[in-house]
């Protein structure tokens, strides 16, 4: 009869985070940052159709670094999760917090009790009334929730480009300039980055009731230089 | 009501009425007895094609048997960016749908990156018309219009349905309701092709107020409580609402006329 090996629950923890840590790792690096007017979403994403960032509710974005499959069906799951919430109940009663606990739970408990942790790790942001409402929820992948202020950066080398838009940044930015500053970090000194590589969005206060927006590449490349290929047509809503 | 994380065999995809169901919230469940006259009823809605797109208009009123039930309701409102729907039939269950409907469109834009097509989004009214058949043989009878832009044609379309869910695209204009047969008459006199947005928000108007003169569950413009139909325009910009004052000229002229003829009928 086979005896099953001893794993120490320490070393089975540290395991998996270490996979799930390299998975993230490979992937390209996204910001968020709040500017002026609203919350600005910046991801390095060449795919034109395969989405990093995208529209939950009225006022909150989801973005995901990883594996695309499953920040996808993660992502699916707060659009039904908000969409049946406001349909059952109001509007108003739609919130980034209570949205972020329940992915706090699904990665949490699928880091605990599934043979794979998701290799994922995604961002719930509110835009608020004021800026002093604005919501930055970071959520790693084995559940660990984090409320952050101001900026927010996921994926690969994160400690590097937090550091230099840490070092950058402003509340007060306009757009255009939050919008090169989160570039420049996200570049880091050996690269530019032109519109082709960037997926860009906003959750603007003057937006009206949708306050998601997708900024298109042509309005991108007017801002952090030009593009080689000529601007693709208006994406999205 | 709790949505679950769905494995990749049973997900719902796009459809929000699907979603709802799965989670215990169906939205048309029949009454089990007739419920016709218990509920408010709203009434004359229209829609007209023009040069640029559609306009869509519809009184204020809604009424229960004899009763005048409400002033200010709004049976026309936008279902999303490039189409309106309007209502006539059983308030509350209509609204419930034109709720639905706006959610449907914007869930599915939402999961799928891009919105439905103009026909589609017809075709998703129909199916829902369609599931409220067993209340609607009860009396609560629901029977909308749908117009819209089609930017994939660049022009504007319209809709109208049965309480079957049946779906007929209509080329000119429709009117519905229980003051849509003087609406019809009076779009089908005044209308021509290439009306300009001006005059075609004048025919909606003509036609509103000719239902309201013969029908008592359609209300005219109620210059009193400063309360007017809602009109508006669907163009390739968008929905939008004509405003109070506009339409309080337009309905002035109207009474004018009136008045000149000295008409007493």
């Amino acid at each position: 009869m086979n005896m099953p090996f001893y794993v120490a629950p320490e070393q089975m923890m540290k395991d998996r985070a270490d996979y799930a840590r390299k998975g993230i790792a490979r992937g390209r690096a996204l910001v968020a940052v709040q500017y002026l007017d609203g919350i600005l979403l910046v991801a390095e994403n060449t795919s034109n159709t395969l989405r990093k960032i995208s529209e939950i509710y009225d006022r909150i974005a989801f973005a995901g670094v990883g594996k695309y499959n499953e920040f996808d069906q993660l992502r699916r799951f707060g659009v039904r999760n908000a969409d049946v919430k406001g349909y059952a109940y109001s509007r108003d009663d739609v919130e980034a917090r209570g949205l972020a606990n329940d992915y706090a739970q699904i990665l949490g408990q699928t880091f605990t009790h599934e043979l794979k942790p998701l290799e994922v790790e995604i961002l719930v942001a509110e835009v608020g009334v004021t800026q002093a409402d604005d919501q930055l929820f970071h959520i790693l992948y084995d559940g660990t929730l984090v409320d952050e202020r101001g900026t927010s950066v996921l994926g690969g080398d994160a400690d590097a480009i937090a550091g230099r838009l840490t070092s950058t940044w402003s509340a007060g930015d306009e757009l255009q300039t939050a919008l090169s500053k989160a570039v420049a970090a996200l570049a880091g000194p050996e690269r530019t980055l032109s519109a082709d590589d960037l997926e860009v969005a906003v959750l603007s206060r003057s937006n009206g009731r949708r306050c998601f927006q997708r900024l298109e590449d042509a309005m991108v490349a007017s801002i952090v230089g030009g593009t080689n290929v000529p601007p693709k047509s208006a994406q999205g809503q | 009501m709790k949505v679950p994380l769905f494995t990749s065999g049973d997900d719902p995809g796009s459809d929000f009425s699907a979603l709802l169901r799965r989670v215990g919230l169906d939205p048309f469940q029949a009454p089990s007895g007739p419920a016709a006259n218990l509920a408010p009823h709203a009434t004359t809605v229209l829609a007209v094609r023009f040069a640029d797109g559609v306009v869509m208009a519809g009184d204020r009123r809604a009424t229960m048997g004899n009763r005048i039930s409400n002033r200010e309701m709004e049976k026309v409102v936008p279902a999303d960016r490039h189409s309106g729907v309007a209502i006539s039939g059983t308030a509350g269950v209509a609204m419930d749908m034109i709720k639905l409907f706006q959610l449907q469109l914007e869930h599915y834009e939402k999961l799928d990156g891009r919105p439905i097509s103009l026909e589609g989004k017809a075709n998703q009214l129909s199916q829902m018309v369609r599931a409220n058949l067993g209340a609607a043989m009860q009396g609560l009878v629901v029977v909308p219009i749908f117009a819209g832009y089609d930017p994939l044609r660049g022009t504007g379309r319209l809709w109208d349905f049965d309480i079957t869910g049946g779906r007929y695209e209509e080329r000119e204009f429709v009117a519905t309701g229980s003051g849509g047969g003087p609406a019809s008459t009076v779009l089908k006199v005044g209308y021509r092709p290439g009306l300009a947005s001006a005059e075609a928000v004048e025919l909606a108007c003509r036609a509103l107020w000719e239902a309201a003169e013969v029908d008592s569950a359609t209300g005219g413009p109620d210059a009193l409580r400063g309360i007017y139909p809602v009109v508006a325009t669907i163009t390739a910009d968008g929905w939008l609402r004509i405003s109070d004052d506009v339409l309080a000229t337009v309905f002035a002229a109207i009474a004018d006329g009136q008045r000149a003829r000295g008409s007493t009928s």
